[in-house]
């Protein structure tokens, strides 16, 4: 299948139409408000259901609903939007039902701004919602990779009876790019054995997150979290962009994450042994990877669009093997490739210096 | 650093700076290269100026955020004010200068200043200052053809109501239009 231009956005709600997404309930937000409108085009052509619902609390209770009888189901929205999903989310992850969430970050906090930003890393992975839970979070840099991991999202949610997000932002929404649909790729699990389809002479199904018998909901937890760590053994993805022999290791996410790849080139180009650390899936994190990336470097720099967020899950992966230094823009400022090539520039010769010194001394 | 080639183009809502990117870029995939398209959306959309960041290149493209372009196609005043100074030294602007008295204030840059509203009234109605500036810019830079962004605009025309459909001439005489001011040394360049 050849190249077409495609918008982030649009390129999201054509993947899941592949995916097989059947229902699509969401309410509009910039700046994702186009998924909802090709969504609203595409979906009753198709016979598949599309709902605007009256809140942003309605469409993820609208995904349960779809998600407990085995159906692929998705709501999208933004920032303030999926603040007011958290305890559906954990309600969801409590009562294992499939869905995907798509979040194209604007800036916040409050109602904020509808620029690009990723001030909801912790939103994502550490979640608004109560209790011990996770959610499978993907995270898309290219609108290539947007339609990839919206297939994967798909895949996951099923796979594992767990929500999946994909976390976005404005850049990504919002440009476009060529880029190559293709069909989906994954085989799906048979819902079968505990979706409800209406009992027919079968024992009768509960899906709930209400567990009351003592030790019972404690006896999930822990269940719940062997699935965690079948998910973090099976799915840990990350793109290593240079690292062999960099002595600074840039770590970002998303969109930061191409633009920081335009100023490793630059640097590179300049003689400066510099790489880039990606994490794909952001839970699970590629803890692992990142250490052992850390251990061969002098340094690394965690570049993000908020005030330092994925830093944190950085800094306790790195876990002390080299120094972490932190650049980014809360609430709608952007780095710009010169942005953080000079950021490079800045620690790099710092890096230098310091072992000259060092160097000195013996 | 952001490509082989990187242009802004910015103007008034309602001018196609917006369009005229888009046309870039499928153009760019008709030539089987890179591109991104990445536009300012929001407040700046109602009123003041619009404006998009186009990336052309052989090569993967990294950011679509531009810190300094090649080339700034400035439909206004406003975006010449705005976008001056991000063209890289040695790159050019162009300027509509049937909406900028502005003084220009970069001598490390060339300007290339085009009437852009009166020389439309020459050409059948409606016509198109956005098109002619792109075949203008596409002239001058060559960095597609001009064949290609045709193309485009016939695949375009396919798929568009019989109302726009109908522009399609308007479209090609423009775009030729705009090149030729470049080919035939019509504006100082």
């Amino acid at each position: 299948m050849a190249k077409v231009l495609v918008k982030g956005n649009e390129a999201i709600a054509q993947a899941a139409i592949n995916a097989g997404c059947h229902c699509y309930f969401g309410y509009p937000i910039t700046p994702q408000s186009e998924i909802g409108e090709y969504m609203g085009k595409h979906m009753p052509e198709l016979g598949r259901v599309f709902i605007t619902a009256e809140s942003e609390l309605a469409s993820i209770n609208m995904v349960i609903g779809a998600g407990t009888t085995g159906t692929k189901a998705m709501t999208s929205s933004s920032s303030c939007g999926i603040a007011l999903m958290q305890e559906a989310l954990s309600a969801m992850c409590c009562a294992e039902v499939p869905g995907v969430i798509v979040s194209v970050m604007r800036g916040g906090p409050g109602l904020g701004n509808i620029a690009p930003a990723q001030g909801d890393y912790f939103q994502a992975l550490k979640g608004g919602g109560n209790g011990d839970y996770k959610i499978i979070v993907l995270s898309p840099s290219t609108v290539q990779e947007a339609i990839d991991l919206t297939y994967r999202a798909f895949h996951l949610a099923l796979k594992y009876r767990n929500p999946v997000m994909l976390l976005a932002d404005g850049v990504l929404g919002q440009m476009m790019e060529p880029a190559e649909f293709g069909e989906y790729p994954y085989k799906d699990p048979d819902v079968s054995q505990w979706a409800l389809d209406g009992a027919n002479n079968r024992p009768a199904r509960n899906i709930v997150s209400l567990h009351m018998p003592e030790g019972e909901m404690e006896m999930l937890t822990n269940r719940i979290f062997k699935k965690y760590e079948e998910v973090a053994k099976n799915e840990t993805t990350y793109e290593d962009y240079l690292l062999s022999d960099a002595k600074l290791v840039l770590t970002a996410f998303g969109s930061v994450a191409r633009v920081a790849k335009a100023a490793v080139k630059r640097a590179r180009d300049n003689g400066m042994k510099v790489g880039l650390f990606r994490p794909v899936t952001l839970f699970p994190f590629p803890d692992k990877d990142l250490h052992d990336t850390a251990q061969k470097a002098d340094m690394i720099l965690d570049l993000e669009l908020n005030k330092g967020q994925m830093l944190l899950d950085v800094r306790s992966a790195v876990f002390g093997a080299c120094p972490v230094e932190f650049y980014g823009r809360p609430a709608g400022g952007l780095l710009t490739p010169d942005m953080i090539y000079n950021k490079i520039t800045e620690l790099y010769s710092k890096l230098e210096n310091t072992q000259k010194a060092e160097a000195g001394v013996r | 650093m952001n490509g082989d080639m990187s242009v802004i183009i910015s103007g008034f809502g309602g001018q196609g700076a917006l369009f005229a990117g888009i046309l870039l870029c499928h153009a760019a995939v008709v030539e089987g290269k890179h591109t991104t398209w990445f536009p300012a959306y929001g407040a700046e959309m109602r009123g003041g100026a619009v404006n998009c960041s186009v990336n052309i290149s052989d090569s993967d493209v990294p950011s679509p955020i531009i810190d300094e372009a090649d080339a700034v196609i400035a439909l206004n005043d406003a975006s010449q004010e705005k976008f001056e100074h991000k063209v890289k030294s040695g790159g050019f602007m162009i300027i509509n200068s049937s909406l900028s008295h502005l003084k220009t204030k970069r001598t490390d840059i060339n300007y290339i200043k085009i009437p852009l509203n009166e020389l439309a009234q020459k050409l059948t109605q409606p016509a198109f200052v956005n098109v002619i500036a792109l075949g203008a810019f596409l002239e001058k830079t060559k960095i597609l053809k001009i064949e290609s962004v045709k193309e485009v605009m016939k695949e375009m025309a396919k798929t568009v109501s019989a109302k726009k459909a109908a522009l399609l001439p308007n479209n090609l005489e423009s775009i030729d239009f705009g090149a030729n001011l470049i080919r035939q040394q019509m504006v100082t360049a």
